[in-house]
């Protein structure tokens, strides 16, 4: 598997996109910091970037990636080498080469801009680490549509609809079904709708950290318990890592099941 | 006259420099404060030196000057207040007070001052007490220098650090506080100074006005209290240069405005607290080079308000800034600096050429449903809360901020 | 070497192979021919472990190749469209499949065989077909396997490419390997070929020496007897 992630890794590093990404990234750190100086709002930016542009960029480039790699993976089916270590190891390809873009990308002008004698430190580590989360999670998703669509075009469409789902659509949904039952107490419901959307769980998992102030002033026990500790902070990371655990685990059982 | 008043000023004088030093220790004959004060006269001073009196109950009658030296313990053995103080002119310094009692029907105090002027408590530590310190129809007194740490844990059975009824001309100053009820309770009170004082980790109140009028605290640091400070039914409260932090909870503040008129609240900084400012009833108020970063709420209108002016204060990453639900009334907002401004300046002049509408909508949906606010910052809030900038359904469409600033207020 | 029991596959609706039962020994050259659709690719495949078949079992050297990988150490196969990631260049294709397989030296000797040293710093994306092809042969044959499967191998090679690449399946043969070959070129297939395989329609239709299906279908020469074979049974 490691071979395989080195090919798909090296592929990847050699291709475009990558340095697009992390110019993006690069230039979005810059002007961010050394045109806003301020911290605190980049931060907060910076959350609503990540939350909204990793997910859809992880999951085109899945699902690209995928679709444009057939040769190669057909080259490797025919090799003496296990299903499962071609296809973790594509996906580990795919998804490592983005997580290292947006670190670096994003890490690297902000270390120039001197984070580390900063108390936004902690506040930037998380945005980081979701933003690895959710980049694992969506290039998971991303091949579990993929491989599941034989179709390029319909696998493009599935996988932007996917995203367009679970970054607004679902929380139209989840706001207006917590509004019409505003009667019910909801604060377990809102909690459980949360765990649910891997964008809406990392979103919280920043909340966390940047609006705790306001979190703390809703009354429900539920809801104490779980911003008031740092029992949120494990059942979300729990819930990430389940994120990431549950389409790789899908990704291995369809490709074991696929012809090519 | 004039030489009859010089006279007597000589006389007391000589008075009070024939004015009898006392020791108590442990060991002297004169073992107990009780009794030192039973055989000192006017004017004299009691030195008490090191070691643990197992007294209460002590009443200061006469003109006292009582020092600790290297804080000699007065336990108090929980059997009710310990000094209680009856005349004018007493200094109570350096004692290390404990174990008062605890009482559901009288108000016990490690020391209480009742009816008396001119006094001056400092340099003490009280530990493990229901009362602190209580002044009750006392006036001109000085209380500084002070350490008062409690362990209360519910509000029915705990007291406050320091405690005015009915006690005018106070200044309280550079005491430190935590873990009673209220930090300091002023009721009845006008005309204090409370200056320089730290007061944290209360169950309720960092600091709480009811009924007192003149007053005026600054550069106080309230943190981790139930709320930060109360003012209730209270006229002309000057607020300056206070820190209001880290005030969380259901109903937490930093700073909590209730039937108040005519206060001035200015250079105070209001951070990560859940409601920064929460007003209600509150008139001619004015709210000046304020910094209120990382709130819940920067402030939370509850209607009935009117003529409250916010100027050039900061606005910064608040989850939300403003919150109201009344009408607008004739409240204005002015040159404040808001973080979340999204605006231009084009004809740069430092002033945001779009007023900022500091109200959004999803405010108003979490004032509604509060379990919404899970959703905050998401995406989809955006948008609606974008769609209803540029066209206001639910909020007030006249709350604006006409002069937005590009960059922070700086004073 | 290979022994196939009751064969099944499906893709959907589309019922391709429906009980196939073959057994090859070891060594020789067995051509697998049958009209387009027939199952031919899917059978090799499907003992490729490429396609995961709906029922049956297939043996290689004795072991059942269900959920195995390694047994493919054993075989060098050559697929039937040279598709390749485009943008790696001929000579890092040939590291990596080194890397993935093992060692061998045959490589060189190969890239000399079909003249393809001036392509090696080349991308794969830019080269023809021809080219790709004969890359494509060089992975194939660079490693020293008992069992060779060649889908289609003589696509896009110039007559020249072609003759070397009979060679080089003859001395694959007089090493002993066995060496299954589809095509579509009939007299490439009857010279070079010991046994057929005929397909149709998911099934084997016969096996055997060219001699013994001209003397079933009765017809004089090789593509008659296929084309009569056609002819019967979609008449």
């Amino acid at each position: 598997m490691l071979k395989i992630l080195k090919y798909s890794f090296y592929d990847l590093m050699r291709s475009r996109w990558s340095y697009v990404y992390f110019a993006f990234y690069l230039l979005l750190g810059v002007v961010l910091l050394f045109l806003n100086n301020d911290l605190s709002k980049a931060v907060i930016t910076l959350m609503n970037v990540i939350i909204v542009l990793v997910p859809l960029i992880g999951t085109i480039f899945g699902v690209m990636y995928y679709y444009n790699s057939k040769e190669f993976t057909e080259l490797l089916l025919a090799q003496p080498i296990k299903r499962s270590s071609i296809f973790l190891g594509q996906y580990l390809g795919v998804a490592l080469s983005l997580s290292m873009s947006l670190i670096l990308g994003l890490g690297l002008p902000f270390i120039f801009y001197g984070l580390f004698k900063s108390t936004a430190i902690w506040d930037f580590s998380l945005l980081l680490i979701t933003g690895t989360f959710l980049t694992l999670i969506f290039t998971a998703l991303a091949f579990n549509i993929a491989l599941s669509n034989e179709n390029k075009i319909k696998g493009f469409g599935y996988a932007i609809l996917m995203w367009l789902f679970l970054g607004i659509i679902y929380d139209g949904i989840f706001l207006m079904s917590l509004i019409i039952f505003e009667d019910y107490p909801l604060d377990k419901l809102s909690l459980i709708g949360t765990m649910l959307n891997p964008i809406d769980l990392s979103r919280t998992l920043i909340l966390l950290k940047l609006d705790i102030s306001a979190l703390l002033g809703y009354t429900g026990a539920v809801f104490k318990q779980f911003f008031g500790t740092s029992f949120g902070l494990i059942i979300s990371f729990v819930m990430l890592v389940l994120w990431v655990v549950f389409p790789l685990l899908r990704i291995l059982y369809k490709a074991k099941r696929k012809d090519f | 006259m004039k030489k009859i008043v010089l006279f007597l000023a000589v006389i007391l004088m000589a008075y009070s420099s024939y004015a009898q030093k006392i020791e108590v220790c442990n060991t002297c004959p004169i073992s107990t404060l009780k009794k030192a004060i039973a055989v000192a006269k006017d004017y004299d001073t009691i030195f008490v030196n090191k070691g643990t009196y197992k007294e209460h109950s002590i009443i200061v009658d006469k003109p006292l000057t009582i020092i600790g030296k290297n804080y000699p313990v007065i336990d108090g053995e929980k059997k009710g207040e310990i000094i209680t103080v009856t005349s004018d002119y007493v200094t109570v310094d350096g004692l290390f007070i404990i174990n008062v009692g605890t009482s559901y029907t009288a108000d016990y105090a490690a020391i209480r001052i009742k009816r008396s002027k001119h006094f001056t408590v400092r340099n003490l530590v009280l530990e493990k007490l229901f009362f602190g310190i209580y002044l009750e129809r006392s006036s001109y007194g000085k209380i500084y220098h002070n350490k008062i740490v409690g362990d209360a844990v519910q509000e029915y059975n705990s007291g406050n650090g320091i405690q005015l009824w009915y006690s005018n001309n106070i200044v309280i100053e550079h005491n430190y506080i935590e873990h009673v009820r209220d930090g300091i309770y002023l009721e009845f009170s006008d005309n204090c100074l409370i200056k320089n004082n730290v007061s944290e980790q209360n169950i309720r109140y960092g600091l709480h006005f009811m009924f007192s009028n003149d007053d005026e605290y600054r550069d106080n640091t309230f943190g981790n209290n139930g709320a930060g400070v109360a003012v209730m039914f209270s006229k002309k409260i000057k607020m300056y240069n206070n820190i209001f932090r880290e005030n969380w909870g259901t109903a937490s503040y930093g700073l909590l405005l209730k039937e108040i008129n005519d206060a001035d609240i200015v250079g105070n900084t209001f951070e990560e607290n859940t409601i920064g400012i929460n007003i209600e009833g509150s008139n001619r108020i004015v709210y000046k080079n304020n910094n209120f970063t990382n709130n819940g709420w920067a402030v939370k209108v509850r209607g009935a308000c009117y003529t409250n002016s916010f100027l050039e204060n900061n606005f910064l990453y608040n989850s939300f800034d403003i919150s109201y639900n009344s009408n607008v009334n004739d409240n204005v907002f002015n040159k404040n600096y808001w973080s979340n401004y999204t605006g231009y300046d084009l004809d740069k002049d430092g002033i945001g050429d779009v007023p900022y509408r500091p109200v959004k909508l999803f405010s108003y949906i979490v004032n509604r449903t509060p379990e919404t606010i899970i959703l905050l910052r998401s995406l989809f809030i955006d948008i609606i809360d974008f769609s209803e900038k540029v066209s206001p359904v639910f909020t007030p469409d006249n709350l604006l901020d006409n002069n937005p600033l590009m960059k922070k207020n700086v004073w | 070497m290979v022994s196939i029991e009751n064969l099944h596959k499906a893709f959907g609706k589309n019922q391709v192979l429906s009980g196939v039962d073959l057994s090859i020994k070891e060594g020789g050259i067995f051509a697998v021919l049958g009209p387009n659709g027939s199952g031919k690719t899917t059978m090799i495949k499907s003992i490729l472990g490429m396609v995961i078949p709906n029922k049956g079992t297939i043996t290689i050297q004795g072991h059942n190749i269900k959920n195995a990988s390694n047994y493919r150490q054993h075989i060098d196969y050559l697929p039937q469209i040279a598709n390749f990631p485009s943008n790696l260049k001929v000579k890092e294709l040939i590291k990596m499949i080194k890397d993935l397989r093992g060692k061998t030296t045959e490589d060189e000797r190969l890239i000399q065989l079909f003249k393809l040293e001036p392509f090696l710093d080349k991308k794969l994306g830019t080269l023809s077909g021809g080219t790709k092809q004969k890359v494509n042969l060089v992975l194939t044959f660079m490693f020293n396997s008992p069992l060779v499967i060649l889908d289609e191998p003589t696509s896009g090679l110039d007559p020249i490419s072609l003759i070397r690449l009979k060679d080089l399946i003859q001395a694959e043969k007089a090493k002993g390997k066995t060496i299954l070959i589809t095509s579509h070129i009939m007299s490439f297939v009857e010279e070079i070929s010991d046994e057929i395989v005929f397909i149709l329609e998911g099934k084997i239709y016969f096996k055997g020496s060219v001699s013994e299906l001209k003397t079933k279908t009765n017809q004089p020469d090789f593509e008659h007897a296929i084309a009569s074979i056609l002819t019967e049974n979609h008449a």
